[in-house]
């Protein structure tokens, strides 16, 4: 998707998309770290409805569109699934965010919708998300020497 | 324990809130067939300023443009939430450092694990992807563990 031959309301398509999912999450008291962090702490399980009504409808329209075999209006991509290889990344990955999360109650999303909200404090959270992914990053180019593509990310 | 206890606020704002991530998640990959995720907009954000090849990619520099609008559109729709529901200037008790210190590994590890909580919770879970599904269970049971413990030692907030 070069800026070339892109369809003009491709990147307004995105900011609409942005907008919505922002105001869930405003909608959803996820942009607040305390309610995460309850929910964590198993004492308000409301946060299992937002991931459950999320996954949902965003699972069925992937599966409708993904069998109608057409594809992108705006795009012309295929539609398809959001499949990542299952390796052992998966779970270090996920077990040292979920240490990332369970300190802080924020992650990426959520914490994007805070600082739209006004929640200055969270500048704190998303420069360390900043620190963190070039860190990743940075061990990643002297282990590997390159940055050779492994597998998309998203 | 009943559900009055467990679910003390109710889940209406919540699955409302749910049902409109997925409806923003659904206005993109409509339109552009992307499932997209938040958390690869750090690393493509990097790629403007870091010469790193690892940043250089291709799938970074491609798709750098769009991802700092989407981030725009969170960041606005948020706004608008706030403006909307009398919530705008909130701000969270949560002490810096937790939020700081928990943001660097929270930056690691969706790196590392190719997804967050939008990537691989909301679009991979609703692929049924088996990786997303794992990495989900993994980052909510070691994040339950890590909160509880946390609380334990009493740190608050």
């Amino acid at each position: 998707m070069s800026d070339s031959g892109r369809h003009p309301l491709f990147l307004p398509a995105i900011l609409v998309g942005g907008v919505v999912f922002g105001f869930g999450l405003g909608l959803s008291q996820m942009y607040r770290p305390e309610v995460v962090l309850r929910f964590l702490q198993l004492s308000d399980l409301g946060l299992l409805f937002v991931m459950g009504g999320a996954s949902l409808v965003a699972g069925t329209a992937f599966t409708v569109l993904s069998r109608t075999g057409r594809r992108a209006p705006l795009t012309g991509t295929e539609f398809g699934k959001r499949l990542k290889t299952l390796d052992r990344n998966i779970v270090l990955g996920g077990g040292i965010f979920g240490v990332g999360w369970g300190l802080s109650g924020i992650c990426p999303g959520a914490a994007y919708a805070s600082l739209g909200v006004g929640n200055l404090p969270i500048l704190y959270g998303v420069l360390g998300m900043f620190v963190g992914a070039y860190l990743q990053g940075y061990i990643r180019s002297l282990s590997s020497g390159a940055g050779h593509p492994t597998e998309e990310a998203a | 324990m009943g559900p009055e206890t467990l679910l003390p606020n109710g889940i209406a704002h919540y699955l409302l809130g749910g049902l409109l991530i997925g409806a923003g998640t659904v206005v993109i990959y409509g339109a552009t067939g992307i499932t997209a995720g938040a958390s690869t907009f750090l690393e493509s954000t990097l790629s403007y300023v870091s010469g790193l090849p690892r940043f250089q990619q291709f799938r970074f520099t491609a798709t750098r443009d769009w991802r700092v609008v989407f981030t725009l559109g969170i960041v606005l729709g948020g706004a608008l939430y706030g403006l909307a529901f009398g919530e705008f200037g909130w701000t969270t008790d949560v002490q810096w450092w937790r939020l700081l210190g928990g943001g660097v590994l929270v930056g690691i590890g969706t790196r590392v694990g190719k997804g967050c909580t939008s990537g691989h919770g909301v679009c991979g879970v609703g692929s049924l992807s088996e990786a997303s599904l794992l990495n989900v269970s993994v980052f909510v049971s070691i994040a339950v563990g890590t909160a509880l413990t946390v609380q334990a030692l009493g740190v608050s907030p």
